[in-house]
């Protein structure tokens, strides 16, 4: 059974930390030729390596069409500085921005700041949420036709179309509006490692894509209903959300690897279930996955960037295209456009023009 | 002499009426001016910083130009399309934290390849406060503190990998932070970015002359250049500094036109575009801080006293002693028989090098012969077009003075400046 829903494939870029921008151009690059919807850059404070959303800043103007989705943390940051750096990189990119929202539960990164202790995962995604919600709220705090350049009256802005949002959460408040305008996409992609309870309820409620792990079809179909059930507790219907299943991906020569498939390595904590194989093995895995139904798509980590990711576009994805289950170029323009995710409407001025019909 | 560009946003500067004025806010328009900047050999392009939407009378203000992106990933995607111009960034030292700033700092020097400036600016009030967590407000004392040991403490991590890129830990105590780990990149191509320092009060000065590479001046004038310049380069001494440690860069206009003449009229029409009617009123409001919207802009100044500590123009730096300014306001309009709005714009005008491109060259060099700067942060009226005349008419004649660089020398931004590199204290 095909699912008729389009195929959507991820890559992460990081690994060892280097420290040129033409390492990460080169990788961004290679997926952009594979037509993948987004790269990852994933990042924490503790862990050595550049700032994740400065890298992609960089490579923005040198690539045309892929993704760009760093890793923030919401732990150790201010939401409105971050809400204020991914519009950034969405106007950098001409909407092409997102973000994975992540949390610092250790006592190593909390120390980097002393100000404050670490906190349970629980309270911490509760917190990453809120600034979820609050970063959203200021990407939508002045409407898409905010500027107005009225030479008659002399307003640069329409200031009933600029809004305060009054964010009041458990760790932290803000009161808005934006400095950065509405960024191109509206709102740039929110993305949600969905593995654990506590993060898939977050996810399910903020995210517009949500990684899970999974080590069979059915476990990834039941992932993805679940993640779909929490969503709609909250009203938001399934195309709004996608789901990926996170694979770190060994494509090391077949000689090594003479037992293809799942979970035959040792793991790499963090970035999904082992696979190990060849990339004709991966493509195989996917197709079957894909028309089982399992996913809306797979965000890949190869375990050696530069070696597995020319693999997976010149191996696995281009067979997956030959077989047509996916994409040979962007149709679009916008991440929101490679992922089939509608722009969302600011919802200050859906509600102004609701009151002024009322 | 040393340049740099202002990317003019967010205030009555932009001349948005102006059919040439593009958007503010689109990456191509900080593209434009960067690449104008570097076909100029500047030494660095500049961003401001606001954190807050301004608000008048408790409603955001809307006459002038607002909208920016965020400072250092604009800077970040510039160093994509530029190879030497460095790039700085203005963040406040109040609503951050030294250990995420130090390294998105390192970052950018990193993937520029050592270009990065970083402006720390200090402005603070309970009003900006409220879109962070502390609710940030500090008072003037303690934000110097603060600032100082915020950038004292960057530098600890900026030194923290030795030079051969083993990472040490770092282990910080002080009156604001108390931090330790290890930093996640080794030292970037120019050992620390270069910081710059804008603000005015003696506190802000003593904090220039013991951390900073640069400052950017509102001090304009030949003679307040030349008192500014003698007083910041004296405090250098008590912190074991020479005085081409630190540079003295006003932020200033250049108009130019074929002649004199034109230029002058050219001048005084773009500032009274900048100084409109409604701006002039929302600029005496911000010293009165009450509402004065009855008053004619072009009539005389009102008799009434200002509100002192009144709250209503707040996202602007505060104004210390609105009484002393009005008097002179007053005094000057009633002197020279100015209206409100002439005597805003007499009085808020900043330096000004206006002329032909040959009259223009030769008062900035005669400014920096002088000891009255050591070179200017160009502000232009429009964006993103509003260096170009400047960079293909009077840099040409800076060039044949040799008063400036024909040709980049170095690749960072240090090499531009001047400034050695600092030594590694591991
Ligand atoms: C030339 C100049 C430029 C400044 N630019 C900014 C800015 O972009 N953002 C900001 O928040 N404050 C800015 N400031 C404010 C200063 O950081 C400082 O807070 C203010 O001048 C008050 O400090 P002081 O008492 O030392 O003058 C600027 C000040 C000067 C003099």
């Amino acid at each position: 059974m095909t699912t008729g829903r389009p195929l959507h494939l991820a890559a992460e870029i990081g690994g060892p930390p280097r420290y040129e921008p033409d390492h990460y151009l080169g990788l961004a690059r290679l997926a952009e030729g594979g037509a993948l919807d987004y790269v990852t850059l994933g990042d924490s404070f503790a862990r050595p390596g550049p700032d994740a959303l400065s890298v992609l800043a960089r490579i923005a103007p040198a690539t045309d069409r892929i993704g760009l989705v760093p890793t923030v943390d919401t732990t150790h940051t201010e939401p409105f500085h971050v809400s204020s750096a991914v519009a950034t990189l969405d106007w950098v990119s001409r909407g092409r921005a997102g973000w994975t929202a992540d949390v610092s539960t250790t006592e190593a990164v909390a120390r980097l700041f002393g100000r404050r202790a670490a906190a349970p995962a629980e309270a911490l995604w509760r917190e990453a949420g809120e600034a979820a919600d609050a970063g959203a709220r200021l990407w939508d705090s002045w409407e898409d036709d905010a500027e107005i350049r009225d030479t008659a009256t002399g307003r640069f802005i329409d200031r009933d179309k600029v809004h305060h949002i009054d964010f009041e959460g458990e760790a932290f408040s803000v009161r808005g509006p934006a400095i950065v305008p509405r960024p191109p996409q509206g709102r740039p992609v929110t993305v949600i490692d969905g593995t654990t309870a506590t993060a898939r309820a977050v996810a399910a409620r903020h995210a517009d894509v949500v990684h899970v792990r999974a080590t069979s079809p059915e476990q990834a179909a039941a992932a993805r209903a679940d993640v779909l059930r929490l969503a709609a507790a909250h009203g938001r219907p399934a195309r709004e959300l996608r789901v990926l299943v996170a694979l770190a991906v060994d494509l090391g020569d077949a000689e090594t690897a003479p037992e293809p498939g799942l979970a035959s390595g040792p793991p790499l904590a963090g970035h999904g279930t082992y696979f190990r194989g060849g990339p004709v093995d991966l493509a195989e895995l996917i197709s079957q996955w894909y028309r089982a139904g399992a996913a809306d798509g797979f965000h890949l980590t190869p375990i050696t960037p530069a070696r597995d990711l020319e693999r997976i576009v010149n191996g696995t994805v281009a067979l997956l295209q030959h077989r047509s289950l996916f994409r040979t170029f962007h149709p679009g323009h916008t991440l929101r456009e490679h992922l089939g995710l509608a722009r969302p409407a600011s919802r200050y001025a859906l509600a102004r023009t609701a009151g002024e019909q009322r | 002499m040393h340049l740099a560009a202002h990317f003019p946003g967010v205030n009555s500067t932009t001349v948005w009426s102006d059919p040439r004025s593009g958007s503010q806010i689109d990456f191509a328009s900080f593209e434009h001016l960067a690449r104008t900047a570097e076909r100029g050999k500047f030494d660095f392009f500049f961003l401001a910083e606001g954190l807050r939407l301004r608000e008048y009378d408790g409603r955001v203000h809307d006459l002038d130009v607002v909208g920016r992106p965020e400072s250092l990933t604009v800077l970040n995607a510039l160093a994509a399309v530029t190879d030497r111009l460095g790039l700085a960034a203005t963040v406040n030292a109040t609503f951050n934290e030294p250990y995420e700033l130090a390294r998105r700092f390192a970052t950018l020097d990193h993937l520029s390849g050592g270009r990065a400036a970083w402006n720390v600016v200090t402005s603070s009030d309970a009003f900006t406060g409220e879109n962070f967590r502390r609710g940030g407000f500090l008072d003037r004392a303690d934000r110097y503190t603060r600032a100082a040991e915020f950038v004292a403490t960057a530098r600890e991590l900026w030194d923290s990998w030795t030079p051969d890129g083993t990472p040490r830990p770092v282990a910080h105590r002080g009156q604001h932070f108390d931090i330790s780990g290890e930093f996640t990149l080794p030292r970037s191509p120019q050992g620390h970015p270069v910081v710059i320092q804008a603000g005015d009060s003696d506190e802000g000065r003593e904090f220039a002359a013991s951390a900073a590479d640069v400052i950017f001046t509102r001090h304009g004038t030949l003679e307040a250049g030349r008192t500014f310049y003698a007083d910041v380069k004296g405090r250098l001494a008590a912190y074991g500094r020479g005085p081409d440690d630190l540079k003295i860069m006003p932020g200033v206009r250049a108009v130019v036109a074929d002649t004199d003449e034109e230029a002058q009229e050219h001048a005084a029409g773009i500032r009274r575009l900048q100084v409109s009617p409604q701006n002039a009123i929302l600029a005496l409001e911000q010293v009165w801080g009450r509402d004065l919207s009855s008053y004619d802009p072009d009539g005389p100044f009102p008799a009434i006293d200002p509100e002192p500590d009144s709250e209503f123009a707040q996202g602007r730096v505060r104004i210390a002693d609105p009484f002393a300014v009005a008097a002179r306001w007053r005094a000057l309009s009633e002197e020279k028989g100015l209206s409100i709005r002439e005597t805003v714009i007499e009085t808020t005008t900043r330096q000004s090098f206006v002329g032909s491109p040959e009259t223009v060259a030769a008062e900035m060099t005669d400014f920096v012969d002088q000891r009255a700067a050591d070179g200017f942060i160009l502000v232009p009226h429009l964006t993103p077009g509003g260096l170009d005349d400047f960079v293909d008419r009077v840099v040409p004649l800076l060039q044949e003075r040799g008063a400036f660089r024909s040709e980049y020398t170095g690749s960072t931004l240090r090499t531009h400046l001047g400034l050695a590199e600092p030594v590694w204290k591991g």
